[in-house]
C-alpha cells in the first residue's frame, strides 16, 4: 500500500485542484500543497536516487532540512535542479522530474553501484587518490562523475530578475511559530519596529500541524488570527516564503524572500527572489527544533519517515502514510503521532518503544513493544515490513509506512555564524546556542523548551526582556489558554542501535553509513572535523540537518565519550542554499556594471567611431572612412593627419581634480617629486607622483589657474585611485593644510586638438588671443569662445608632439563645440582621431603611459631623473627613493627601439636579448613595454625598459616573442622617434 | 555579508561603501632615518584584537576615518575623523 489523500483534514483547499507532473506522469494536488505532499497525495512515494549507491529514496521530512526529496522542476530556461519537494509549494502546471536515476526511476542501472560498496565507504576519495595516476584518469574519476550527482543546471540563461534590499528594525524574530508569534505581538502591540521572517508560505509554524486547541481555537486558527493582528500593525512587518540563512556582523541578518517562486509564469514587474540585508537592534531566534532520525537497517526506504513529518502531512495537508503504520521512538514525541493517526482512522501496527515502558499516562490501543529497537526494513522500492528485536527474539511486522523520533534538536544554526560554539546539554539530550549571545536570544523549541504553552510563554517573555533594553515599554499581555495533550519531554538518546542489518544511513544525502562513521574512529579520523571530511557526513546539500547530531552521539559513543567533548563542526552561512541570482540581485547582463560614456560619446558616434571597453569607459579607438578596409588604415590615416593637418581627439576620460585652497601649491609640492609651489599663475606643468615607497604612481599635467586653485589632470585609468590618495593625503596626512579637493572628471569634457594647423583652427572660435608670443607652449588659462557664449579652460600641452591645444568646456556644452571645432576645421583638413592614433601618436614621441608605469619603475629609470626635487624638505616618495637598489647601475630604463628590417615587427611583451644570446631567464636584457607601426618612420617601433638602456643606444639585440618563438633582430634607439628637439611644440 | 560601520559624518553605512587603507601610522619625517622609513612603508603588526585602521568612506561622504575595530570579534569600536584625529595628536 502507499500514501493517499484523506478525505477530509488539513489546511488544503478541496475546492481548489491544482494539476501538475511528476517524471512526465500527470498528477493532481490541492491549493496549500506542497509538492512533497502532493506526491504522497498520489501514492508517489519512490522520488530519488540516492548520490552513491542510487538506493530508492522517497520523503523524510515536512521542511528544510530534506535530504532526499531533490528533484528537478520547471522547464527550459526555469529548470531548477535540486528543489526540495518538501518546501516547493505546488502550483498549477508544475513540472517535476527525479534526479540521479538512469533509465528511469522505478529502475536505474546506478544501483549497482550498491553491489560496488565495499569500494565506497569512508575515505574512499582519498584512498582512491593514492592509487595508480592512471587509473584515477581513466577509470575512477569517470565513474564517479557518472554515478555520484544532484540534478542538471540549465544552460539557458535566467530569464527572471532579482533584488536586493535593506530594511532596519527594533525586533527581528526569525520563526513566525508559537513563540515567535507570541514575541512578534508582544512587541507590535508595544510599537515596536517588529520583521518576523518565516520560511513557509503561511505563518504559523508548529501550530499549523498541532492538534492543541487555543483559547478554544485551532492551533491553526490562533495562528492566522495573529498574523492577522501583525499584519494590522503599521509598526510589523511580516514577511513569509523568507529563510534567514545568515547571521552577520553588527547585527546584520541576511535573508532571502521567495517573491514568486511558487509561481509558473511569474510576473515580469516583480522580482522572483528578493535578497534582504536586515539590520536589527535585537534578534530573537524562534526557529524550532529538528527531529532526529534513528539509525538502523534500511532506514532509508521510501516509507521511513520523520514522526513530526507523518504528523504535519496527516494533520496539514490530509495526507496519510499508509494503511498500516509503526512508530519507532526512543521519547514521547512518537505517542502524539500515534493519537493523531488513531484520530484519523489509520491503524497504527505497532509503537517499538527503545525504553523499558511506554509512557505512563499512554492509554492507546496500537500495540506498544517496549525495549524494543527497529533493526532492519524489508520491501523494495517501499517499507513493506520491519524486523523488531524485543525480549532477546526478532519480530516481523508486515507495516506500509514507518516512523522514526530519535529526539529533537534545536535550530540554533544562525546563533553560532558569528563564531560562538554551541554546548551540549545532558539534561536536554541536545546541543543548545552559545550563551550570552550580543543583541540576540532564543525562544521557544529553538531553546529546548517544550510545549505550545510554554514556547508562547518564553517568546512573549524574551520580547518583553528585548523591550526593555531598548527602553520601550510594554504591558504584559495574557497569555492564551492552551489545551493540549501532555507534552513530551527529552529522553536518552538513541545513537547505536543493537542488531541492525543492512546499511543505516546517518546522513542520507550523502549516502554516509554507520559502518562509515566507525571507520572513520578506526582509521584515526575521529575528530569530528576530520571524520566530517573523511565520510563526508554533513557536507552535502543539506549540511547535515538531520545527520551532524546523530554523527557526533555515534562519534562519542565509539570513542566512549560525552558529545560535550566531541563538540560539533562550524556552523556557516548560509542555513539553507541561496540562488545565485538572489546574491547577484539587478547585476547581471547590461546592469553587471555601470557604463561610462564621455560626454563627447555621441559626437564621436555620429562621426563613425569606433568604440573600446577602458574599464567601466567607452573609449573611441577609431573613426573608419570610406573605403578603408583595416583599423590600421584609419589609424595610420588619423596620425598622418595630425602630424600634417589637425586632429581632434577626445580625452575626457582623463581624471580631473579641482584643487582649492592658500595651501593648495604646498599641498601639490608635496605630493609630486617635482616643485610645484612656484608655477606661476596661468601655466601649466607636467607632474609626476610617486608612491610612498619611491616608484612611479601616476602622471598627468597641473595648472593653476588662480594663486589657491589648481586644475589637476590623471590618467584615465587611476582617476579615482589619486583621488582617493590625494584626500588621504589631505585629510590623514596633513590635515593643517587649507586644501580642499573636489572631483571634476564629469563635469568637464576635454578635447586634444594636435598638429600644426591646431592654431589656425582654435583661432576661429577662441576669443582671446592665442598667438604663440601671447599663449605659449604649457600656458592655461580661461578663455571665452564664439564671441562671450560660452567659458572653458584652454591648456596649450601636447601628447602627440605637434602644436597642440586641450579645451576643456562644461559637459553638457561639448557636442557643440566640438561639432563647430569640426566645422570651422573642415578647410584645414580637421579629423577627428581616436586612442589608437593617439597611442601611435605618443610612442613616436616617446611619452609614456601606464605600460611603462607599471608599478616597477622610478622617475630616473624614464628618463626623469631631473625632474625629481633635490632642493624639497619633503614629498611622498623622497626618502625611500634613496634607497641602493633604486640607484643600481643596471637597472631597466627607457629606450626606444627599432627593428633592423623595416618589414620585421614585434609584439609589446617580447623581450630583449643581446646579439646571440640565448633566450634564458639570465640573458633577458628586458621588454618592449609599448608598439606600434609608425607611419612617420614607416616601420614598427617601441618603447622598451632595457638594463642600463640610455648607454646602450645604437646597439644591436634581438626582440624575442617566447610565445610565438619570433626573434626579430632590432636596435636600441633614443625613446623620441619624432622632433627631437621639441621644435614642432614651440610653433 | 554584511557589517556597519558608524561613520562620524553619515551614520551607521553598510561596509561596501568604505575602503580600507590598513594600519593608522605616523608618516615619519624625512630625516627620521631609513629604519623608521622601512618599518612605515612595509612592516605591519597582525595584532589579535583591537586593531586601529584608516577607513576611507568612498561611497559616502569621502573623509578619512581612524576606525577601531577588533580582529576577534569583529566588532567596530570608536570610528573617527582622521583629520580631526591627527590635529587631536598634534594640538597637545
Ligand atoms: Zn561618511
Amino acid at each position: 500500500m502507499t500514501s493517499y489523500r484523506l478525505a477530509t483534514g488539513g489546511l488544503v483547499n478541496r475546492a481548489a485542484p491544482l494539476a501538475f507532473s511528476f517524471d512526465g506522469k500527470p498528477m493532481a494536488g490541492l491549493e496549500g500543497d506542497t509538492l512533497a505532499s502532493a506526491l504522497l497525495a498520489n501514492g508517489q512515494m519512490l522520488v530519488g536516487r540516492s548520490f552513491k549507491y542510487h538506493r530508492p529514496r522517497g520523503i523524510l521530512t515536512a521542511g528544510a532540512s530534506e535530504p532526499n526529496a531533490l528533484v528537478t522542476i520547471g522547464r527550459r530556461e526555469r529548470t531548477e535542479p535540486n528543489t526540495r519537494a518538501t518546501v516547493q509549494e505546488l502550483y498549477e502546471g508544475l513540472e517535476a522530474r527525479s534526479q540521479n536515476r538512469w533509465p528511469s526511476l522505478d529502475f536505474d542501472v546506478g544501483a549497482l553501484n550498491g553491489l560496488l560498496s565495499p569500494f565506497l565507504g569512508a575515505g574512499f576519495y582519498y584512498k582512491t587518490f593514492m592509487w595508480p595516476a592512471p587509473l584515477w584518469e581513466k577509470l575512477y574519476e569517470p565513474f564517479i562523475r557518472r554515478a555520484a550527482g544532484l540534478g542538471k543546471a540549465t544552460h539557458e540563461a535566467d530569464p527572471d530578475s532579482y533584488e536586493k534590499s535593506w530594511a532596519h528594525c527594533d525586533l527581528l524574530v526569525v520563526g513566525a511559530g508559537p513563540a515567535g508569534l507570541a514575541a512578534a505581538l508582544t512587541a507590535g502591540r508595544a510599537g515596536a519596529r517588529v520583521i518576523l521572517v518565516d520560511e513557509g508560505s503561511m505563518p504559523g509554524g508548529s501550530l499549523l500541524f498541532d492538534t492543541a486547541m487555543i483559547d478554544g481555537m485551532t492551533a491553526s486558527d490562533f495562528a492566522r488570527e495573529a498574523s492577522a493582528e501583525l499584519q494590522s500593525m503599521p509598526n510589523v512587518r511580516l514577511m513569509t516564503r523568507t529563510t534567514a540563512f545568515g547571521w552577520y556582523d553588527g547585527n546584520v541578518f541576511g535573508a532571502v524572500e521567495r517573491v514568486q517562486k511558487h509561481a509558473c509564469d511569474p510576473a515580469s514587474h516583480l522580482p522572483v527572489e528578493r535578497l534582504w540585508r536586515i539590520v536589527a537592534k535585537q534578534a530573537l531566534l524562534a526557529t524550532g527544533a529538528e527531529e532526529r532520525p534513528l539509525v538502523f537497517g534500511g532506514n532509508d526506504r521510501p516509507g521511513v519517515m520523520m514522526a513530526s513529518a507523518m504528523r504535519a502531512y496527516l494533520n496539514r495537508y490530509g495526507v496519510a502514510p499508509g494503511k498500516a503504520t509503526a512508530i519507532f521512538t526512543c521519547n514521547d514525541s512518537g505517542y502524539r503521532l500515534a493519537r493523531d493517526l488513531e484520530a484519523a482512522g489509520i491503524e497504527v501496527t505497532a509503537i517499538v518503544d527503545s525504553r523499558p515502558t511506554a509512557p505512563p499516562g499512554y492509554r492507546g490501543r496500537p500495540r506498544v513493544i517496549a525495549n524494543a529497537v527497529v533493526c532492519q526494513t524489508k520491501g523494495n522500492k517501499s517499507v513493506s515490513a520491519i524486523e523488531v528485536l524485543h525480549d532477546g527474539r526478532s519480530e516481523t511486522i508486515a507495516v506500509d509506512a514507518l516512523a522514526m523520533a530519535g529526539g529533537f534538536s534545536p535550530i540554533i544554526h544562525l546563533a553560532c555564524h558569528r563564531g560562538s560554539r554551541p554546548f551540549w546539554s545532558e539534561e536536554n539530550a541536545a546541543f543548545l546556542a552559545p550563551q550570552d549571545l550580543k543583541d540576540l536570544r532564543i525562544a521557544g523549541a529553538a531553546a529546548a523548551t517544550v510545549g505550545i504553552a510554554a514556547c508562547i510563554q518564553e517568546g512573549s517573555a524574551q520580547a518583553a526582556a528585548i523591550l526593555s533594553e531598548l527602553g520601550i515599554s510594554c504591558r504584559p499581555a495574557a497569555l492564551p489558554n492552551v489545551e493540549a495533550e501532555e507534552e513530551s519531554r527529552p529522553a536518552k538518546p538513541l545513537w547505536s542501535i543493537p542488531g541492525i542489518k543492512g546499511k543505516a544511513f546517518v546522513d542520507f544525502q550523502n549516502d554516509v553509513h554507520l559502518k562509515d562513521i566507525g571507520l572513520a574512529v578506526r582509521e584515526g579520523y575521529g575528530h569530528v572535523e576530520l571524520a566530517k571530511r573523511y565520510t563526508t557526513s554533513g557536507m552535502a546539500t543539506d549540511q547535515g540537518k538531520l545527520s551532524n547530531v546523530n554523527a557526533i552521539g555515534l562519534l562519542a559513543e565509539a570513542r566512549g565519550v560525552s558529545p560535550a567533548e566531541i563538540g560539533t563542526t562550524t556552523f556557516r552561512p548560509f542555513y539553507t542554499p541561496v540562488s545565485f541570482g538572489a546574491l547577484t540581485g539587478a547585476h547581471s547582463g547590461y546592469h553587471f556594471q555601470p557604463v561610462r560614456k564621455s560626454p563627447l560619446h555621441d559626437w564621436a558616434a555620429k562621426n563613425g567611431a569606433i568604440f573600446v571597453e577602458t574599464g567601466l569607459w567607452y573609449r573611441s579607438a577609431w573613426f573608419p572612412r570610406g573605403g578603408e578596409k583595416t583599423w590600421r588604415e584609419s589609424v595610420d590615416r588619423e596620425v598622418v593627419n595630425v602630424r600634417q593637418n589637425v586632429g581632434l581627439c577626445d580625452v575626457s576620460t582623463l581624471g580631473k581634480i579641482e584643487i582649492f585652497g592658500a595651501d593648495a601649491a604646498e599641498f601639490l609640492n608635496r605630493v609630486y617629486c617635482n616643485a610645484f609651489l612656484k608655477l606661476p599663475v596661468g601655466k601649466a606643468r607636467y607632474g609626476l607622483m610617486l608612491r610612498e615607497d619611491g616608484f612611479i604612481y601616476d602622471d598627468g599635467t597641473t595648472s593653476r589657474l588662480g594663486e589657491g586653485h589648481f586644475f589637476m589632470t590623471t590618467t584615465t585609468a587611476y582617476a579615482a585611485g589619486v583621488m582617493n590618495h590625494l584626500e588621504f593625503c589631505a585629510q590623514a596626512l596633513w590635515p593643517e593644510l587649507d586644501v580642499r579637493l573636489a572631483s571634476a572628471t564629469d563635469q568637464w569634457a576635454q578635447m586634444a586638438i594636435a598638429g600644426p594647423k591646431a592654431r589656425l583652427v582654435l583661432e576661429k572660435i577662441v576669443d582671446d588671443d592665442i598667438s604663440s608670443a601671447a599663449f605659449p607652449f604649457l600656458a592655461a588659462k580661461e578663455v571665452s569662445l564664439c564671441g562671450g557664449k560660452l567659458h572653458a579652460r584652454f591648456f596649450r600641452i601636447s601628447f602627440s608632439g605637434e602644436l597642440a591645444y586641450e579645451l576643456a568646456v562644461p559637459a553638457g556644452y561639448a557636442e557643440s563645440i566640438a561639432d563647430i571645432l569640426m566645422n570651422a576645421g573642415a578647410e584645414h583638413g580637421l579629423q577627428p582621431y581616436g586612442t589608437e592614433a593617439l597611442g601611435v601618436l605618443r610612442i613616436e614621441k616617446g611619452h609614456v603611459t601606464h605600460s611603462e608605469i607599471n608599478g616597477t619603475v622610478i622617475p630616473d629609470d624614464l628618463g626623469f631623473g631631473k625632474m625629481v626635487s633635490a632642493t624639497k624638505a619633503d614629498f611622498i616618495g623622497k626618502v625611500m627613493l634613496e634607497r641602493e637598489g633604486l640607484k643600481a647601475a643596471d637597472r631597466l630604463r627607457l629606450v626606444g627601439v627599432r627593428p633592423l628590417d623595416p618589414t620585421a615587427s614585434f609584439k609589446t611583451g617580447s623581450h630583449i636579448l643581446e646579439k646571440n644570446a640565448a633566450a634564458t631567464l639570465e640573458n633577458d636584457q628586458g621588454y618592449v613595454t609599448s608598439s606600434a607601426f609608425s607611419p612617420h618612420i614607416g616601420c614598427t617601433i617601441g618603447l622598451a625598459l632595457v638594463k642600463r638602456g640610455p648607454e646602450r643606444l645604437g646597439e644591436e639585440v634581438v626582440v624575442w616573442n617566447g610565445l610565438k618563438s619570433e626573434y626579430a633582430p632590432a636596435i636600441l634607439c633614443d625613446p623620441i622617434f619624432v622632433d627631437p628637439t621639441n621644435e614642432r611644440l614651440h610653433v | 555579508m554584511a557589517s556597519l560601520i558608524s561613520c562620524p559624518h553619515c551614520g551607521a553605512r553598510p561596509k561596501e561603501e568604505f575602503t580600507i587603507k590598513g594600519a593608522v601610522l605616523s608618516r615619519p619625517a624625512a630625516d627620521a632615518g631609513h629604519q623608521a622609513w622601512t618599518d612605515y612603508v612595509y612592516l605591519r603588526d597582525n595584532p589579535r584584537g583591537t586593531h586601529r585602521e584608516y577607513w576611507h568612506h568612498t561611497s559616502g561622504c569621502r573623509r578619512w576615518l581612524v576606525v577601531t575595530r577588533d580582529t576577534v570579534s569583529h566588532e567596530v569600536g570608536f570610528c573617527q575623523d582622521a583629520a580631526a584625529a591627527k590635529l587631536a595628536e598634534v594640538r597637545p
